[in-house]
């Protein structure tokens, strides 16, 4: 038995992998759970049903945007950079200084009220702040030939410093009788990041997150960059002779990477988080790099894998409180989950050949 | 809008549910811990209260928890989710839920809320503390009458109120034992880190400090000062037994059962009312746990000596005369810190070393 | 403000120990990253091998049977890294995170019933003669065994890489696997070892976790000292003893943080705990400036026969 390479990624293995994953998940979910002495098909129910389709949908539903926001947005970003063979794991490090930047703007107005300028400024703000914390593996990599995998992973460490600096320094609340922390932005008006319709979880940042969609989505097929892009990674050689400038692709794809990162982190601070803290990043930024793979690095794909994992947090949540599931079952089963798509992801690219086929 | 709606009207269910329940279906009590529940520390103790609460209770009470819930928008999830599945009361035991808890208990209004540590109250949102300082006295005079090199190790986690109210009582109870007694403040910047813990009390160790006081929450630095030898310590917010009788020589416990039995209680008689609870060695809240062998029955008496006169209200661990750090009065003779003072607290008494980092 | 208060021997000898897991779990990940294969599941690898180690030491009452189930079980989880990559050809750094995620919950559900027990810990060995030494005595000759066994895995390595075929035929792999294959070697057998071999590590890096340094089980006890293994190998550019270098240096920022707090000095923690990560980053963009990438060549790519 061997692997023969398609020559071109199977649409159907690429649409049924997915479901196949879940299926097996689910399938060693349970008798995870059962071995937990949980109901099995309670659990999965619990989990992968109720928020959607449950008593408490209404609220859930909206959670699951709220959740799933910063994962899409984020992991769009990345996933331009990881189809040109660019592969920036620093996102998280990427958002923790745009929610660092785009909060210190807003909170350098407090408490002048003029939101027409104050949050657009931070958007703006957060987006620079995590495209210039990408700048620096793109440029060592265009400029050096570094490492851009190791770069980025190490800038997390120095923004996860630097954030435990602001929190009791820079950015502390005056009022906040001593706590690390910084004021809490969506008691100011003119920078919150509120729901625009309440009750929905539908806030800026996951209308970023879907304009990203689109975004990426119309770049990756129609536009010249897009075209570009998928060259560098598929066939770098090819790239260089039609006069593709790897030190562009480069710039582009992970500035890009850093300013939505740097997006989600302030829409993430200023909304759902409310505040600068110690460890208000919630390893979104490691998480989106999971999402980007689950959704085949396709716009549309990290779409419906960034809801998927939104539900897994969700409906992990609810399985603990409801049926007293352990946390660490859940984070089991998000590593289960993506797993079992890279294992079954294999038929995607490859032909399996019993016996002795020709070769090609 | 319609979800909205939606929304409202649930909320509206459940409160008339709530009304309705309290003859015949049980209570829902809903915890909302920030660690693991294995964590052998805060997130234990909170959770060995919520079992005293079964116990107690019995099939009158049903609770729910969910435990690692990350400060910030999960937290507001995590309580929603309870609210919307039920939960009569809910119990949010770390300081960083305080944004969220006054967030949901808005939308929730007869749901009742319990935050630990914070200052921001609400009809429906009481909070809770515990006077742990009394118990870091009781550290202090030990310490003091222990230490043969008169240098006391204190390892702290983040330079807040609470923390440094805990080093200011244990100096001033040490200084009285032992005028000679010297502090070494170490801050570790994290609540949990086992490894980052050992090296902090290895470290002072190392520096000449034969006892360790922590105020972080694993047993590292127990492990640290047994494998020194001639060094002791204290178990923070659980008892640590296993490192009985020495290095661990007596512990403050924090002991939630008897404040989470009561607020529910109050719950079922319909008599819940929001407040703030800053209860100490007294009540019960913050136990001393047991003085070994290790320490002599001299120092011992004294010690539980102390503990009876702060439990019986006699005396305050913070009374005149005091100064601060640098040297301007503070409480004058025979004058005890007021709550709000104490609450802030960001200075050091007069005796101390160091800056308060921030 | 007393700096005579610290004591440069008893500093050198505990960040020894404080740098042992790290020391371990980078060692290891160097091998299998010079096969040409990135794991970025260091964490999870160690959190078992903690937890493992724990478990096995509690029951048979002696610790090294546990560092033995440690590197067992490590390297078993390893291999699932192994198996995804190599056969089925997944994405490392995916896979990798995925690793850590299945560690890290895969420990918390092993570990309950350990929680809050003490375990046999190992005592420390005090070479007769040697110890006795100043200065140097204390420093190098009153540690548990671990500690030797860390340091002279850091020379195994840099031997076998260094003098021996296996170590050739490992370098060769990382470098350019395609031209590997061609000589007939066979790469992903030998990437399966090396990966067992960093998964072995790891868990023996987590074990002195639990059984030694702190000593006890608590769910997450590693605290992102994987990562930080991770960034040694790269601050290490791939060589052994730089690798031992880097961990003494990561581990002794934080200890000797901890000693100046102590002495009574202000110490600007954060800037003093992203110091490492920079020189790292520095390091890197030297030996890459300088032409040769360091990085072994085939690092983090899939290998298949017929492309």
């Amino acid at each position: 038995m061997r692997l023969e390479k398609r020559p071109q990624p199977s649409r159907l293995w690429t649409a049924v992998t997915p479901v196949l994953a879940v299926l097996l998940t689910m399938l060693v979910g349970g008798i995870m759970f059962a071995l937990l002495d949980t109901p099995p098909l309670e659990a999965i129910r619990t989990i992968f049903w109720d928020p959607v389709f449950g008593e408490f949908a209404f609220y859930y539903r909206g959670q699951l945007l709220v959740k799933a926001g910063p994962l899409i947005l984020i992991a769009i970003g990345l996933s331009l950079g990881f189809r040109a063979g660019i592969w920036n794991i620093g996102a998280e490090g990427q958002y923790i200084m745009g929610a660092i930047c785009g909060a210190a703007v807003g909170l350098a107005f407090y408490p002048m009220e003029a939101r027409w300028m104050i949050f657009p400024l931070m958007v703006l703000a957060g987006g620079l702040g995590g495209w210039a914390w990408a700048m620096i593996p793109a440029v060592l990599k265009v400029r050096f030939g570094t490492n851009e995998i190791l770069v980025s992973l190490m800038l997390v460490y120095v923004a996860e410093a630097f954030l435990a600096s602001v929190s009791q320094g820079l950015l502390k609340n005056p009022e906040g009788m001593g706590f690390p922390g910084s004021r809490n932005l969506q008691q100011y008006p003119s920078a919150a990041n509120h729901e625009l319709i309440a009750g929905t979880g539908m806030h800026w940042g996951v209308v970023a997150a879907l304009i990203a969609v689109i975004f990426a989505y119309v770049l990756l097929a129609r536009h010249l960059q897009g075209f570009n892009i998928r060259l560098t990674g598929e066939a770098p050689r090819a790239a260089r002779f039609a006069g593709v400038q790897p030190a562009r692709i480069i710039v582009f794809c992970l500035g890009t990477a850093g300013a939505l990162a740097g997006m989600a982190g302030l829409f993430e601070v200023a909304g759902p988080a409310g505040q600068i803290t110690i460890d208000f990043n919630s390893g979104y930024g490691f998480t989106a790099i999971i999402v980007a793979f689950l959704g085949r690095l396709h716009p549309v794909g990290i779409l419906l894998a960034g809801l998927l994992m939104a539900l897994t947090y969700i409906g992990g949540e609810a399985a603990q409180s409801t049926l007293g599931l352990p946390g660490a079952s859940i984070q089991l089963l998000q590593g289960m989950l993506l797993f079992f798509l890279l294992a079954t992801d294999v038929f995607t690219n490859y032909r399996i050949r019993i016996g002795q086929g020709a070769r090609a | 809008m319609n979800r909205r709606t939606l929304l409202a009207g649930a909320v509206l269910a459940l409160g008339l549910a709530g009304q309705g329940m309290a003859q015949d279906e049980p209570v829902k009590a809903g915890f909302i811990f920030v660690g693991p529940i294995g964590d052998g520390g805060w997130t234990y103790e909170h959770n060995q209260a919520r079992l005293a609460v079964e116990e107690h209770f019995g099939d009158k009470v049903e609770t729910v928890f969910q435990e690692s819930v990350p400060e910030g928008a999960d937290a507001e999830r995590a309580m929603t989710q309870m609210a919307l599945g039920g939960a009569d009361i809910i119990f949010t035991t770390s300081f960083g839920y305080m944004d969220p808890t006054i967030n949901v208990a808005k939308k929730f209004p007869d749901v009742k809320f319990e935050h630990a540590t914070g200052y921001k109250q609400a009809d429906n949102v009481a909070t809770y503390s515990a006077r742990f300082y009394e118990g870091r006295a009781i550290e202090g005079l030990i310490a003091g009458k222990m230490t043969k090199t008169n240098k006391v190790g204190y390892i702290g986690s983040f330079p807040i109120p609470e923390v440094i109210r805990g080093i200011n009582s244990a100096y001033i109870h040490a200084k009285k034992a032992n005028p000679e007694v010297e502090f070494n403040v170490v801050w570790a910047y994290t609540w949990f880190d086992p490894a980052k813990e050992a090296d902090a009390a290895q470290a002072l160790i190392e520096q000449g400090a034969d006892v360790i006081i922590q105020h972080t929450d694993s047993t590292a630095p127990l492990a640290a000062a047994e494998k020194a030898g001639d060094v002791i310590g204290f178990g923070q917010a659980s008892d640590m037994a296993e490192y009985k009788p020495s290095p661990r020589v007596s512990s403050i416990i924090d002991n939630w059962a008897p404040y989470y039995i009561e607020r529910i209680q109050a719950v079922m008689d319909g008599t819940w009312e929001s407040g703030n609870t800053w209860d100490g060695i007294g009540p019960g809240m913050v136990e001393i746990g047991e003085i070994t062998e290790a320490v002599p029955a001299e120092v011992k008496e004294e010690a539980l000596a102390l503990k009876e006169s702060i439990a019986s209200g006699e005396y305050h661990p913070f009374t005149g005369p005091l100064n601060k750090q640098d040297g301007s009065a503070w409480l004058a003779e025979g004058e005890t810190a007021d709550d709000g003072t104490l609450a802030g607290m960001d200075f050091y008494v007069e005796g101390l070393t160091g800056e308060i980092p921030n | 403000m007393d700096l005579s208060a610290i004591n440069p021997i008893l500093l050198i000898a505990s960040l020894m120990v404080s740098a042992t897991p790290i020391l371990l779990a980078a060692i290891g990940e160097m091998v299998t990253e010079k096969a040409g294969v990135l794991n970025l599941g260091v964490e999870g690898m160690m959190i078992t091998g903690a937890v493992v180690g724990f478990a096995v030491g509690v029951n048979s009452g002696s610790p090294l049977l546990g560092f033995v189930g440690a590197a067992l079980a490590s390297a078993l989880l390893s291999l699932s890294f192994g198996l995804l990559t190599q056969y089925l050809l997944s994405n490392q750094v995916a896979t990798g995170l995925g690793l850590t995620l299945v560690g890290l919950g895969l420990s918390a559900l092993i570990g309950k019933p350990y929680e809050g027990i003490k375990s046999p810990t190992l005592g420390d060995i005090h070479l007769p003669l040697l110890s006795d030494i100043p200065v140097i005595g204390p420093i190098l000759f009153q540690h548990d065994i671990m500690v030797y066994l860390s340091i002279a895995l850091v020379a195994a390595v840099w031997a076998v890489l260094k003098y021996t075929r296996i170590g050739l035929v490992l370098r060769a792999v990382g470098e350019n696997h395609d031209a590997a294959h061609a000589l007939g070697y066979k790469v992903i057998r030998i990437r399966l070892l090396a990966i067992m071999f960093g998964g072995a590590c790891a868990g023996l890096g987590g074990a002195y976790l639990s059984l030694v340094r702190v000593p006890q089980w608590t769910e997450g006890m590693t605290a992102g000292a994987g990562w930080i293994a991770l960034a040694i190998v790269v601050f290490a550019s791939w060589k052994p003893w730089r690798v031992l270098v880097g961990a003494y240096l990561f581990g002794g920022v934080t200890v000797l943080q901890l000693n100046l707090q102590a002495a009574g000095l202000k110490v600007p923690v954060e800037y003093l705990s992203m110091s490492p990560y920079l020189i790292t980053i520095l390091v890197l963009v030297i030996i890459s400036a300088r032409g040769f990438h360091g990085a072994p060549a085939s690092l983090g790519r899939s290998f298949h026969a017929s492309s």
